[in-house]
This record gives C-alpha cells, structure tokens and sequence, in this order.
C-alpha cells in the first residue's frame, strides 16, 4: 500500500466517523464561528476589564487588582463630562436623524410607488462611501475657503469668511447625522412597509382624516422602528471618534472615544483607558437592554408576523383583483 | 321610492384595463344587494369606489340623493368589513370597536354603552379587553362587523367577509349576517365569488362578467331565467346542450341538438342559425327506464333518450350521468333503488318551461 493510499483511506474513515455522528458533526460546524466570536469579541473584552483593574506603576503595567482607575474616574469631573458631552452630541444626532429619516422613509415607503427600490437604494447608497470620504466632505464644505464660504461670499452676503462653521460641535452634529441618518432609516422604513395598507383604509372608512390616522395607526405601528433606528444612531454617534477628531472645534474635539484614544495612546494609561471603556460599554449595554425592553413592552412582537401574514394576503387580493 | 345608493355609468381603468366598464346600478334602502363574480369581474373594485378607496375614472355615486364621487372615505356615511378584516393591531378589541365613533367625537359614556351593545350583538361580550390576535378567525370577523356597524352607516359594504372561514363557520355567519342586515335594517352590499353564498343571502343578485353586470335580479331569476350561458353555468348545477336555434318566437326556441329537436323558453327570440345552448337543471329531469317503451316525450321536444354511463350514489338521491347519442353528457338525480345501471337505455324528460333556451 502506498502512503498516498493510505493517507486517503485514513481520510476516509475520519470522514465516516463524522458522519456516523450528527452530535460531532454540529460541534465541528460550530468551532469556526464560537472560535471566531470568542477570539475577537469576547477576549477582548475581557482582556479590557481585567486592564481596567490593573495599576500603572512608573510607566509600567503591573498585574496587581486595583479599584484606582474607577475611583479617580468617578473622582474627577473630566470623565462622567466627557461622557455626558458625548451624550448630549448623540441625542442630538439622534433627534435630527429622525427629524429627516422619519418623513423621508414614509415617503418612500408610501408616496413613490414607481422605482421605490431605487429611490430606497439612493438613501441608503452614502452607506458604501468611506466614513472617511463622508467626514473630509465635511471639512470641504464648511472650510474657511470651502465650498458654503464661497457661495456666501459669490452671493455677496459675507465679506469675510465665516469661520464658526467649521471645528464647532454643530460641524460634528452635522456629520454625525449625515453618516448615521441611513442606519435610523432603515429599520424605519421596514416597519412602514410592512403595515397592510388595509390597516388605513380601515382608518379612513371608520372617518379618521389622513392626519388622525397617520397619528393613531402608522405611527403607534412604527414605533418599534423608531426605536430601533435611534437606537443606531445614539450608539454609533456616542462612540464615533473620527468626525470630532477631524471637524470639533476647542469644545468638541473631545467625545468619549477620543479620550480613550489619549489614554491609551498619548498617555500611555491602558488601565485608565479599558476603565473609561468599561463604564461606556456598560451604559451603552444598559441602553440596548433598555431598548430591548421598551420594544418588547409594546408588545408587537407577535402582531409584526400577523401583520406580515395579512400582507402577503393583501397582496394576493390586490393580484386578484387585477 | 328613490334609490339610497346609485351607481352612475361608472368605469374604472387600471392602464388600458377597465376594471369596471360603463356600469350602472340602483340599490334600495335597506336591501342587500350582492355583487357575485369571478375573480377579475370587477366587483371589489366596485365596491371599493363605493367605499371611497378608488376614485372611478367615470360616472358618478350618488348617496340619498347627492352625489359623493369625490367625498373622501372619511366623509362618507358608509362603513366597510374587509377580506382579511383589517383590525388595528395595537387596539383592543373595545377600542377597535369604538374607533369609528372616536373619530365622530362621540363622548365616551356614549361611546362605551354603543360598544358594549355591538359587543353583546355580535356575541363577543366577554372578549372586549383582549388583543385581536388572541382571536379566532370566526371571532375577528364578528369584531370586524361590530367596529363597523357600530355606526350605524346607511350602507355596510362587505368585502368577501367570509372567505377566510371554514365551510361550517361560513355557513353560520350566512345566516347570522342575514338576520343582522334584517334586524337592523341597513343596506349590505357584498362581494361574494360564492354562488350559494349570494344566493342564500342576497334580496337581489348583480352577477358580474368583465367588469360589467352580465344579469341583475332576484337569486331566483338567476337559478330560474338565467339570461345567458353565462349565467345559467356560474349559478348553480346545470346541463348545457349546445346546439343551433331553428326558430324562435313567442317565448319559445326550438333548438337542433345532434339530430333532436328540443324546444326551450326564452325572454330574448334568438336568430335562427345562431348557436345557442338549452340549460336544464339536474333536478328538474325525470328519469324513466325506456327498455322496450317507444318515446313519446322526445317528440314534445323536452325529452331525450340517453345511455347511463355511470351512477353515483349521494345519499338521499343517486347522481346519474348520461351520454346522448351525439356524445354531449348529461346529469340528472334518479331515486336511490330506481333500477338502473350503467349501460341501460333512459328516457330523460322535463317540464318544457325547465329548459332555457340562452346564447353566449
């Protein structure tokens, strides 16, 4: 028998072994993705909480349990206000992505009813640009000779050019909203569509006007949605780091995620840095528990699948009636 | 007495399709009126433009007089049960029910002693505080009902409330939508494809064929005077024998079929050399076992001779199927014991008023 023979008849039988049992056969299919998750998230992590409760000593890490990094965290006002400014930003963010996500979803959803897949794939296409484009953008338009300055200055309405706009905490807000406003939409615009259109018509033929059940009918529908695009957009622009970096000004360069960045690379304080991590993970946990329950609490969970289930027969109607 | 509701010629197209064609129509007050059809004929779309939902691309909808084709649905006296019942997820069943008289402005004591009653007329009194979908089928539909007729609308517009039911829920709601319609004293008008349905519940019957009313009547002028093919084939069981008219007049058409000839009543005189066909239904034809008798009958034209090809037994009667000479089929009921196999010679008779004579 040669080696190459038996090295497949070895194969063989490794195989047959596997498929003689389904037990090892769904442990094996799950090392790659439980290894994947556990190697790059929860490692991690953990790594950072047992950083957070280290000491730095000297310029040195030293493995001994310490509470010092919490308490000059909470001790200090530098911290909870930068977390606090932080989230000032992304609750502002938020209210402004869903001041433009919300009406721009409902039109998509319900008044375009040629090419709505295009007109959906046009919001969501500033998704597949670079953050980083999308940040730069910022800088060109508000600059001192960027492009709003100019036109201002074309149109005769300033002499010099307006130098608030850009490195202002409103430069932030404003990129911020731009790049996170697709994520608030999204979730938004699923909701809306999948309400049965039957659903107002039942409105309007019980004598509501279009305004009374837009505001008892579509909206109370699509508050999981809401819920779940703000949700997107207060994490994501609470943790962003680079639109601060690159358009706040002195009172807004630095957001959480900067400081942490200082901390760990400029101040060379990890445990500091993993403890500032830590208290932000736990708030932004905290959130999405909260979230979570808010969404279950108004308790569509079971009607989202009655609702689809009437679309579908809806939509079967509407093809018969044709 | 005037018409509480009048369709107008009215049309609507979807493109270069006419959905409803030209269509004209007078509903009394409190009749209950059905639009009955295939899929296609346009009856949905003619209640939906009832209902306010599609706004018709011609002719007018008068209500008591006044014309409402460009009243919103809101602002029409006019309350609609949908296919899939369409109730608000979030709601209770109370407060769908009390929807529509919210929005009226009906104070809320009022409201509650409405809601309650509509809850005890449609037999849901204990289920007021649940969620519409910890409810049956049967169950959504009867909440649908209240929220709508809670009301009180001049019309109640049903959207083939049934569909969605099984066979002996359906069969009970029939009765019970009928004794409400009577009791109350509201004008239904409802959309059915179901034949039986339209005609165990309907006062009058509007049978729609592309978009059109192929024949408007009583559900006893549809079984009984169909006016075309058509017709005398959607309602009901019934032979079909085509053939060719050799003369018409007086009510009466003599028709060739094979080589007999039949004679059948008719309300139009049909040309002679025209096709046409004589419909009989299955209960109105006397079986008779024609061994060794002549057939006087036949030449009465409203008999024929014809080989039983196969015998199905269905209870209280045994269905009986036979070919005539010319190879057209034919059904008829025989009397459970009645002598007869498959192979045997029949003389199949009927009152000569039993035959209609219809075109296409």
């Amino acid at each position: 028998m040669s080696r190459s023979e038996g090295g497949r008849a070895l194969r063989h039988t490794v195989l047959d072994v596997i498929r003689a049992r389904p037990a090892l056969r769904t442990a094996l299919a799950a090392v790659v993705p439980v290894g994947f998750v556990t190697v790059l998230l929860f490692l991690p992590y953990l790594l950072l909480l047992v950083h957070s409760f280290w000491r730095l000593e000297g310029g040195a890490i030293t493995h001994h349990f310490t509470l010092e990094n919490y308490r000059r965290l909470f001790g200090t006002t530098l911290y909870p206000s930068t977390i606090w400014f932080s989230a000032g930003i992304a609750i502002r963010v938020t209210l402004l992505s869903l001041a433009l996500a919300y009406p721009l979803a409902y039109v998509v959803a319900f008044k375009v009813k040629r090419h709505r897949k295009l007109m959906y794939m046009a919001v969501i296409i500033p998704l597949w640009v670079s953050y980083l484009v999308r940040a730069y953008a910022w800088k060109i338009i508000l600059g001192q000779s960027g492009i709003l300055n100019g036109l201002l200055e074309a149109a005769g309405l300033i002499d010099q050019p307006l130098t608030f706009l850009l490195y202002s905490r409103w430069a932030v807000i404003l990129a911020l909203t731009h790049i996170y406003t697709p994520f608030t939409l999204m979730p938004i615009y699923a909701v809306l569509e999948a309400i049965p259109p039957e659903l107002k018509e039942a409105s309007h033929d019980l004598y509501a006007s279009r305004w009374q059940t837009f505001l008892r009918i579509t909206l109370p529908l699509s508050l999981p949605g809401v819920l779940a695009g703000s949700t997107f957009a207060f994490v994501l622009s609470m943790g962003d780091f680079l639109a601060p970096q690159l358009l706040g000004g002195n009172d807004s360069a630095l957001m959480v995620s900067n400081l942490v960045w200082s901390l760990f690379g400029v101040a060379y304080n990890w445990p500091l840095g993993a403890a500032v991590s830590v208290v932000v993970l736990l708030l932004t946990l905290g959130l999405l528990w909260l979230a979570n329950k808010v969404e279950t609490a108004m308790s569509y969970a079971g009607e989202r699948a009655d609702l689809a289930g009437q679309r579908v027969s809806v939509a079967e109607a509407a093809r018969g009636r044709r | 007495m005037a018409p509480l509701l009048e369709l107008r010629r009215l049309s609507k197209r979807f493109g270069t399709f006419a959905a409803v064609d030209d269509l004209s129509l007078e509903i009394g007050s409190g009749e209950f009126l059905t639009f009955l059809g295939a899929s296609g004929s346009g009856k949905t779309t003619t209640l939906r433009m009832i209902a306010g939902f599609e706004s018709p691309t011609a002719g007018e909808i008068f209500m008591g007089g006044g014309s409402i084709t460009a009243l919103p649905p809101f602002k029409r006296d006019i309350n609609t049960v949908f296919q899939h019942y369409a109730l608000f997820p979030h709601m209770s069943v109370r407060e769908n029910i009390g929807y529509g008289l919210r929005m009226r402005g009906v104070p809320a004591a009022e409201r509650s002693t409405r809601v309650t009653h509509a809850l005890h007329m449609v037999q849901l009194a204990e289920l007021g505080d649940r969620s519409p979908r910890q409810l049956s089928g049967g169950q959504q539909q009867r909440v649908a009902l209240a929220r709508a007729l809670v009301n009180r609308p001049r019309v109640l517009l049903l959207d083939e409330p049934l569909g969605a039911l099984d066979l002996k829920l359906r069969k009970e709601m029939q009765l019970e939508l009928k004794r409400l319609q009577t009791q109350l004293g509201i004008t239904f008008v409802y959309v059915t494809h179901d034949q039986e349905e339209a005609l165990t519940m309907s006062d009058r019957i509007a049978l729609m064929r592309q978009g059109r009313i192929e024949q408007l009547g009583t559900p006893q002028d549809l079984y009984d005077r169909p006016r075309s093919r058509y017709v005398a084939d959607f309602i009901g069981d019934t032979n079909l024998l085509s053939g060719t008219v050799v003369e018409s007049g007086e009510g009466r058409v003599s028709l060739l079929i094979g080589d007999v000839r039949l004679i059948g009543v008719s309300d139009a005189p049909l040309e002679p050399g025209a096709e046409a066909w004589l419909s009989v239904r299955p209960e109105a034809i006397r079986v008779a076992n024609a061994a060794g008798a002549g057939s006087p009958h036949t030449a009465d034209g409203n008999g024929l001779n014809a080989k039983v090809s196969e015998l199905v037994y269905a209870g209280s009667t045994v269905r009986l199927h036979a070919v005539l000479p010319s190879g057209q089929r034919l059904v008829a009921y025989a009397q459970v014991g009645a002598s007869l196999e498959p192979g045997v010679e029949v003389q199949l008779t009927w009152p000569i008023e039993r035959g209609r004579c219809v075109a296409e």
